[in-house]
């Protein structure tokens, strides 16, 4: 594993950590839950840790899935991996209880995290926790609400992000950013 | 890749109608054993399209499985073994997804299933 994929797989798993999913909702023990734009697995791996029955992690890239399944076996845990762009994605039915994501902030394509929760407020079926930039918090609502029909829509909590210089397209070494994290009901 | 994630992919590609099942052809696959969790499987059975799962089933070459099946099935032992263990202890590692509508391929490589579509499929 590259230092720099580390790095961002230890920061994400320290500053979110899902335990109120499952202890206040019960939206991850024995659910099918699904990882929208999954990286290096984390959010997957974590909802596999707090007893998920089944979890599917979906990413565009082949090389971060490549680094999750590597991840997942380390725990020796079975998680279902597919190469997909998220805005093609041909899925049948209401099998899956819970979409976790912690998607693109829409910073180099404008609006890509709202894709994604248009997206997995059509997948799941009870339950979508997102994580998307508090500046947009309004934004965020209204989409959810009036645009998706989401029955509900709240901030659970925010967080700060340090953002290590991941990508070549990361100009400072290092970024804070305030993020909410969302819990809406679709 | 197990096969409740089979149940759930379709062909995703612009235009087909008849995407669902993707014909499963397994090169490689194996058995992990998992505990079996009754009140899920009750759970997911209504969502399963079962001729769906029988077949990926047959692929694999596990034929336990009934042709057809309801709920009333889901009160004997028997079957939940069968049903759990078809669903969630099978793992493809090696082969390919079939589109029934085009005849595309969909590789699995690592057990991870390769639906990135072409320009032209979009």
């Amino acid at each position: 594993m590259k230092l720099k994929q580390v790095e961002g797989l230890l920061g994400t798993l320290q500053q979110f950590s899902n335990p109120k999913a499952e202890s206040t909702f019960g939206d991850i023990s024995g659910k099918v839950v699904a990882d929208f734009g999954c990286g290096c697995g984390t959010l997957g791996i974590a909802s596999a840790l707090l007893g998920a029955e089944h979890v599917i992690s979906i990413d565009i890239d082949s090389q971060a899935l490549e680094i999750a399944s590597e991840n997942a076996a380390d725990l020796e845990l079975d998680i279902d991996f597919i190469c997909c762009d998220i805005k093609n994605l041909g899925w049948r039915g209401q099998l899956v209880n819970t979409v976790v994501m912690n998607p693109p902030f829409g910073t180099r394509k404008k609006g890509s995290d709202m894709g994604f929760l248009t997206i997995a407020l059509k997948v799941a079926s009870e339950a979508v926790y997102s994580l998307h930039k508090t500046t947009t918090r309004d934004h965020v609502k209204r989409t959810a609400l009036r645009d998706c029909n989401a029955k509900s829509a709240e901030v659970l909590c925010e967080l700060k992000f340090d953002v290590p210089q991941l990508y070549k397209f990361h100009k400072k070494k290092e970024v804070d950013i305030a993020v909410d994290l969302w819990r809406f009901v679709p | 890749m197990r096969l409740l994630t089979h149940n759930m992919l379709s062909c995703n590609i612009k235009g087909v109608s008849n995407g669902f099942p993707l014909r499963l052809e397994a090169e490689k696959w194996v058995e992990k054993e998992v505990e079996l969790n009754a009140d899920f499987l009750r759970g997911i059975f209504p969502k399963i399209e079962w001729k769906a799962l029988a077949g990926a089933a047959r692929a694999l070459g596990y034929n336990e499985l009934p042709d057809e099946a309801d709920a009333s099935m889901l009160d004997a032992d028997d079957f939940l073994r069968r049903f759990h263990h078809a669903l969630l202890e099978l793992h493809v590692e090696e082969g390919a997804l079939v589109c029934p509508e085009t005849g595309r391929r969909f590789p699995i490589n690592k057990g991870i299933p390769n639906m990135l579509l072409h320009e032209d499929e979009v």
